[in-house]
């Protein structure tokens, strides 16, 4: 089936089997390989990437499905040389070890930030109406549906906690 | 040129000595960008002109013969070939560098791997794979659980030292319980994957693997060709544990289709082959024995297990590891006893052994500290021997004393109250501590050593990181030793043409391939030396200066080409004459819901004596990992094994659960100052499983005390806590 996808701003398209699910469309067909495939069932995170602005697990949506969507992967954040205030601070911060769950974990806090920016509370917020802040439970909590095996989770939330005003934290910092 | 050396005796602190200050400084992994732009390529991430895809088939019966109906789905699209030659049983036990068992026509688990079906495109071939038409001649006599009827075989040669019975008998204080381990996944988060390519009678395997030097030899092993065939690459990992150090069955698949098809296969492990046809670490039970006098001096220490296996695996979990060193008393009894199950088969995970060993020594030692009426930290310490308990070898350095007494002070143990004392609303707060220890090994290792004139360098090993930063520590070595910014080295791994390194396993990976790089750069220096006419020992380099004998010149006066030296390190003496092991103190602080049972990790600390710590920060991680790995064997992680079949009922991510980042609280880690001079000429220790040693148990300490409930049916979910509380 022939649809456009609109990858890192720029418009690719592809002739796909309707199996083909958005993951390997991106790794297999457009050869953007930095969405991972962990579990290839929505359980483990390693593909997380935005879709319209939203994070979501790619291996959990079929590619024919997105026609014409907007997709931001790891390649669109930075690349060696040229990093994101998140992917340095995952580097200065050991946010991870085997490397394999990271563009996951990266494109997760990305949209987790987001979230936290429009004010959306989650399960530990004291308060459903009160903008949360970005205490380091908050982020444990939205970024726990990311899994690292390795287990550099205080590495990740460190990461995290130290790019977040970089990466445009604004209406948090408006609210102080 | 080699540079050798046979680990017979002590060797100079030369890395006390010199000066670039390239090595113990927290400097992050250099293939970091790489890692976090998505653009370090993993095994299934390599593309090759007329690639095919391949499948797994896996057994739908638990025990008997099969006979696949490739006709059933030759008419699927894509179709190119079911494979079912040479097929392997499951994973290659770590260090094995032979064959997996090859069954034929075999069942013996449900779930293992008895085809690959390949097609145009990885769509194609899953369908055709779950299309298969497989015929079944069950046996009827599948053993599937760990019970008295089942066959064990014994460890006829387990040790039985003094006589425990009189020591227990005559004890003021003793302890006799019995634990039980459910079986765990390595469940790295990289899959297994393999891209298999043959050129003539050449064989190229990208694949995920963590110990290529022996990985070449099993695959050419499985399929019958000579290893100098046989090319490995795994430049990147994306996690092992385990799970990783013997060749996967998709290795075999793919090379077996490829070969057949003419053109390269990729075969990547579907999520529940993972948990079902690589080695798991066994379930077990533990019967633990301590007896003490009136002061808490120990008199007797038993430790039997019970655990599982597939026959012919030729593997089993040592349990009792660590108890054989950590304490005292002259009365010692152990026992292993393996049932021979038709399950998926049980090999390494972190730490074998001590994971799930220590989780029940240390928790009956919890419970003595308690019945003596003193606190716990004075019983393991008072308990600490002098030499080796059993063989009176010398420890070559010994940090337990000092990561316990050290580690309660920064962790504020004085704080700790009787359990239930302490409340905050619905949670009772407690506190909980554990001894570690791992045995410290070295492994014969070799790597290649360039240094330039422009102050460069390449260190070049078949070594693989896993995500243990091997990447950075052999470039801080080589940028150390040679004298030059660490940025100025570039480390190639994970190609089994390299010089052979030790592999990825049990935590010898920095002492072994480091101590290579190390003797590879102390050639060069030893070269550097004589053209500034000064002696080894005299030479000193420094941001690409030499410096020596009255002479200083820059190493590209120096040098009229580059010069590159081999190190071959072998263990030697020193691992006969001494018990090497890295030592440690957990300490865990955690809340349990007095209504549900929830436990929550509000804080660890691990004090670590693992020698000189190389780089302190992918050190920490690395004991991160194991802080949380105890967090998942204490808490969340078992696998359940339907007792009709032997299946691997939660063969996923969401039902085998592995820690997440909430179940994580504030962990510290802080370091012993140490150097091990027997251990190897870097004085070195293994890091990576030490700290999941005795972790688990500091929580289910720490579980006793904060609501007086004793788990030893581990994990520690709340049905097993919450009808136990007041």
């Amino acid at each position: 089936m022939q649809i456009t996808l609109t990858v890192n701003g720029e418009d690719r398209a592809l002739d796909v089997d309707p199996r083909v699910t958005l993951l390997d469309a991106l790794r297999e067909h457009l050869n953007l390989t930095g969405s991972k495939k962990g579990c290839d069932h929505g359980q483990c995170g390693a593909c997380t990437i935005l879709l319209n602005g939203r994070r979501i697990n790619a291996c959990l949506s079929l590619a024919v499905m997105h026609d014409g969507d907007e997709i931001t992967t790891i390649e669109g954040l930075g690349q060696p040389g040229n990093l994101s205030p998140l992917q340095a601070a995952f580097v200065q911060n050991d946010g991870y070890q085997c490397g394999y769950c990271t563009p996951g974990q990266i494109m997760s806090a990305k949209g987790m930030l987001a979230e936290l920016d429009m004010g959306w509370p989650s399960n530990v917020s004291a308060d459903l109406t009160d903008i949360p802040d970005l205490t380091r439970t908050e982020i444990r909590e939205r970024m726990s549906g990311n899994l690292c095996r390795c287990s550099a989770y205080p590495g990740i939330c460190q990461a995290i906690e130290d790019a977040a005003t970089e990466e445009g934290m604004t209406k948090r910092e408006a609210a102080e | 040129m080699t540079e050798h050396l046979k680990m017979d005796q002590v060797q100079p602190r030369l890395l006390d000595e010199t000066e670039q200050g390239a090595l113990h400084a927290p400097m992050p992994r250099p293939e970091g960008p790489l890692k976090v732009t998505g653009t370090a390529t993993y095994a299934a991430e390599w593309k090759l002109d007329g690639m095919a895809e391949g499948f797994m088939v896996r057994a739908g019966i638990t025990k008997g013969r099969f006979k696949v109906d490739a006709s059933s789905v030759e008419d699927m699209p894509g179709f190119l070939g079911v494979y079912t030659d040479r097929m392997v049983r499951n994973s290659a036990q770590g260090t094995a560098g032979t064959n997996p068992v090859q069954p034929g026509d075999q069942v013996q688990y449900l779930g293992q791997p008895i085809a690959v079906a390949v097609a145009d495109t990885f769509e194609q071939a899953r369908d055709i794979a779950l299309a298969l038409k497989v015929e079944y001649t069950p046996d009827d006599d599948a053993h599937v659980v760990m019970d008295d009827s089942a066959t064990y075989e014994d460890d006829d040669d387990a040790l039985d030292q003094g006589d425990l019975d009189a020591a227990m008998a005559d004890a003021a204080f003793s302890v006799d319980g019995m634990w039980t381990t459910k079986p765990h996944n390595s469940a790295a988060m990289e899959p297994h994957a393999t891209l298999a390519q043959w050129d003539g009678d050449k064989l190229t395997v990208r694949s995920s693997l963590q110990m290529l030097n022996y990985n070449k030899h099993e695959i050419a092993d499985s399929l019958g060709i000579d290893v100098k065939n046989v090319r490995v690459l795994s430049p990147y990992v994306g996690g092992g544990f385990g799970s990783k150090l013997g060749m996967s069955p998709e290795c075999v698949a793919a090379a077996v289709a490829a070969k057949a098809l003419g053109r390269p296969v990729r075969v990547v492990l579907h999520r529940n082959h993972v948990f079902e046809t690589i080695v798991l670490r066994t379930e077990t039970r533990q019967r633990v024995r301590l007896s003490c006098d009136a002061e808490g001096k120990l008199t007797g220490i038993g430790h039997e297990n019970w655990q599982a296996n597939l026959p012919d695996e030729g593997m089993a979990e040592p349990v009792d590891l660590a108890t054989h060193l950590l304490y005292g008393g002259e009365n010692r009894r152990y026992g292993q006893h393996v049932a021979m199950l038709n399950r998926p088969a049980s090999g390494s995970v972190r730490a074998p052994g001590e994971a799930v060993g220590m989780l029940a020594l240390e928790n009956a030692m919890d419970e003595l500290a308690e019945k003596v009426g003193i606190d716990p930290i004075e019983l393991r310490v008072k308990n600490i021997p002098d030499r080796h308990p059993e063989n009176g070898t010398p420890f070559s350095s010994h940090g337990l004393k000092a990561c316990l007494e050290d580690g309660a002070e920064r962790f504020g143990w004085s704080q700790r109250q009787a359990p239930k004392a302490r409340r905050e609303g619905e949670w009772y707060i407690g506190m909980g501590v554990a001894s570690a220890a791992r045995l410290n090994l070295l492994m014969e290792s070799r790597a290649r050593v360039t240094l330039n004139p422009d102050g460069t360098a390449l260190v070049q090993t078949d070594m693989t990181d896993i995500g243990t930063g091997t990447y950075a520590i052999l470039g801080q070595i080589a940028a150390e030793m040679l004298g030059i910014p660490a940025e100025k080295v570039t480390v190639e791994l994970g190609d089994s043409d390299l010089p052979e390194g030790p592999g990825s396993g049990g935590s010898w990976g920095a002492a072994s391939a480091g101590s290579a790089v190390f003797l590879g750069a102390k050639g060069i220096r030893k070269k550097l030396a004589e053209r500034l006419g000064c002696g080894a020992d005299e030479l000193r380099l420094q941001d690409g200066v030499a410096t020596g004998g009255n002479n200083r010149r820059p190493l590209a006066e120096l040098m009229d080409g580059p010069i590159s030296e081999e190190g071959h390190l072998e263990p030697g003496q020193t691992d006969d004459d001494f018990t090497q092991s890295g030592f440690g103190a957990h300490f865990a602080e955690v809340a349990v819901n007095a209504v549900t049972g929830e436990v929550r990790v509000r804080r660890m600390l691990a004090a670590m004596a693992a020698g000189r710590i190389l780089n302190p920060k992918t050190a920490q991680s690395q004991v991160w990992g194991g802080q949380i790995w105890g967090i998942g064997t204490a808490l969340t992680e078992g696998i359940e094994h339907d007792p009709r079949t032997g299946h691997v009922v939660n063969n996923d991510l969401a039902e085998y659960h592995v820690p997440v980042n909430l179940d994580v609280g504030d962990l510290d880690v802080m370091f012993i100052d140490e150097r091990d001079d027997q251990a190897n000429p870097m004085q070195v220790k293994g890091i990576g499983e030490l700290g999941l040693s005795g972790a688990g148990a500091a929580i289910t300490n720490a579980i006793y005390n904060a609501c007086g409930v004793r788990v030893r049916d581990y994990p520690a979910t709340p049905d097993r806590i919450f009808p136990h509380l007041d």
